[in-house]
């Protein structure tokens, strides 16, 4: 397993594709849970903990189930339901078993069932790396790395964007730009300096 | 509250334009908006998965039982997406490449659970297609508004047609991810001013835009925080 090529995955992910920035997944709760800075936190912790989990049981399905079987159409529907249903075993696990990190992430979970951040990468991931004949094991390392970088990613950009909006709220801007103007204004700011990042894997590790 | 059919109809295009003003789902609107025709493709695509859920799900309403109604409601979506899925990639290729991964995101999109959760599972048949329809229109208008202004400053054409100063003089960020945010930032802030800020009072964005909000039931969402 090359390391370098690990470690281009999470940062093109974290960076250079920012799910939320670039990409455009995962828009709601950036604009609805970025008010304050720990509600912020927590949900993208909640992120990366489901983006990790949810690839490392979608990506096998895909493998072991849904491509041998020519099934490979059933993907949307197989893997929302099992999003759905893993999200909410976690919740009854950690409920029953750490409580404490349950009343720090437990609120956050039932709002990512619906996150199209989610589903994103696990689609992503099955389209980026499971090639024609690619042989699971590596293949499998770097949809875990890419789903990590992803959500790293989305954490970046909630606790910047949180960062910007508490200024961003107080400020005197026009009446018709107050709430959702100016936030959608700061956001398409704060994406812009994240198309800086362009380019920036292939020079530094490429 | 008997509203007449007409009333149901146009709601989701100008009252409650499920984008501009209700501001649901956000991620293929700001992703998909790079081109006049993918703005159509997109609202046909989510106004048909709208229709059949809408519909499917108002027929159903008194025999899902109210604690598994959300995985219910995601599995009929789930089964129309697919169907999409599949008709776009037999007769439309361009597009299906142009949408590429939002295609099957059409199932997360807010506006399809959030209707079936606020209307369909409410209200009879017709109404729900009815509104169904409303919604569908809205969210393709406000699509095909967005995709024209990023399209024509963007990259000078229109459905591909070229348009012959602004070819040469493009603002390409207008098509990129900045420009996106930009835009629909500037939008809602027009229908603000013409509204007389009625749009933002009634709908801030929270969590009643999320259609998770029924289900949830959570302390997580500031609104519901505040509130307590």
């Amino acid at each position: 397993m090359d390391i370098k090529a690990l470690i281009a995955i999470v940062m093109a992910a974290v960076l250079v594709n920012n799910y939320v920035l670039q990409q455009f997944l995962g828009i709601c709760p950036f604009l609805g849970v970025s008010k304050k800075l720990d509600q912020a936190a927590g949900m993208s912790v909640a992120v990366i903990f489901v983006m990790v989990l949810a690839t490392a049981v979608t990506y096998p399905i895909q493998f072991f189930l849904l491509n041998p079987n020519d099934m490979g159409y059933l993907q949307t529907i197989v893997f929302i339901l099992v999003i759905a249903a893993l999200v909410q075993l976690v919740e009854i696990i950690l409920k029953k078993y750490i409580p404490a990190l349950h009343a720090s992430l437990g609120v956050y979970l039932p709002l990512i069932t619906t996150n199209c951040a989610v589903l994103g990468v696990c689609i992503s991931n099955v389209d980026s790396y499971m090639l024609e004949k690619a042989a699971f094991g590596p293949s499998f390392v770097q949809a875990l790395f890419n789903a990590a970088g992803s959500g790293l990613g989305f954490l970046l950009a909630m606790v910047l964007f949180a960062g910007v909006r508490s200024r961003v709220d107080k400020c005197d801007c026009p009446e018709s730009f107050k709430g959702m103007p100016i936030t959608l204004i700061s956001a398409a700011i704060l994406s812009v300096s994240f198309m800086g990042f362009a380019g920036l894997v292939e020079n530094l590790l490429g | 509250m008997k509203k007449s059919k007409l009333a149901i109809l146009t709601n989701g295009i100008i009252k409650e334009n499920p984008i501009l003003v209700l501001i649901l789902g956000t991620c293929p609107f700001l992703a998909v908006t790079t081109q006049a025709s993918n703005a159509i493709g997109m609202g046909a695509a989510v106004t048909f998965v709208l229709l059949c859920s809408n519909v499917i799900i108002s027929l159903l309403r008194n025999v899902i039982s109210d604690k598994v109604r959300i995985p219910c409601y995601i599995v009929v979506i789930a089964s129309f997406v697919t169907l999409v899925q599949m008709i776009v990639k037999a007769y439309f290729s361009a597009l299906d490449t142009a949408l590429g991964l939002y295609l099957p995101l059409i199932v997360v999109n807010c506006i399809i659970l959030g209707r079936a959760e606020m209307f369909a599972n409410k209200n009879g048949i017709v109404d729900s297609a009815l509104d169904a329809i409303g919604m569908g229109v809205g969210y393709m208008l406000a699509m095909l508004v967005m995709a024209s202004i990023r399209e024509i400053f963007g990259a000078g054409t229109w459905f591909g047609i070229k348009i012959p100063v602004l070819a040469d003089n493009n603002i390409s960020i207008m098509t990129m991810a900045p420009g996106g945010f930009a835009v629909f930032g500037l939008l809602i802030a027009i229908i603000n001013k013409a509204s007389h800020g009625k749009a933002i009072k009634k709908k801030e964005f929270g969590c009643e835009g999320c259609p998770s909000a029924g289900a949830c039931g959570q302390k997580g969402c500031d609104r519901k925080e505040e509130a307590a």
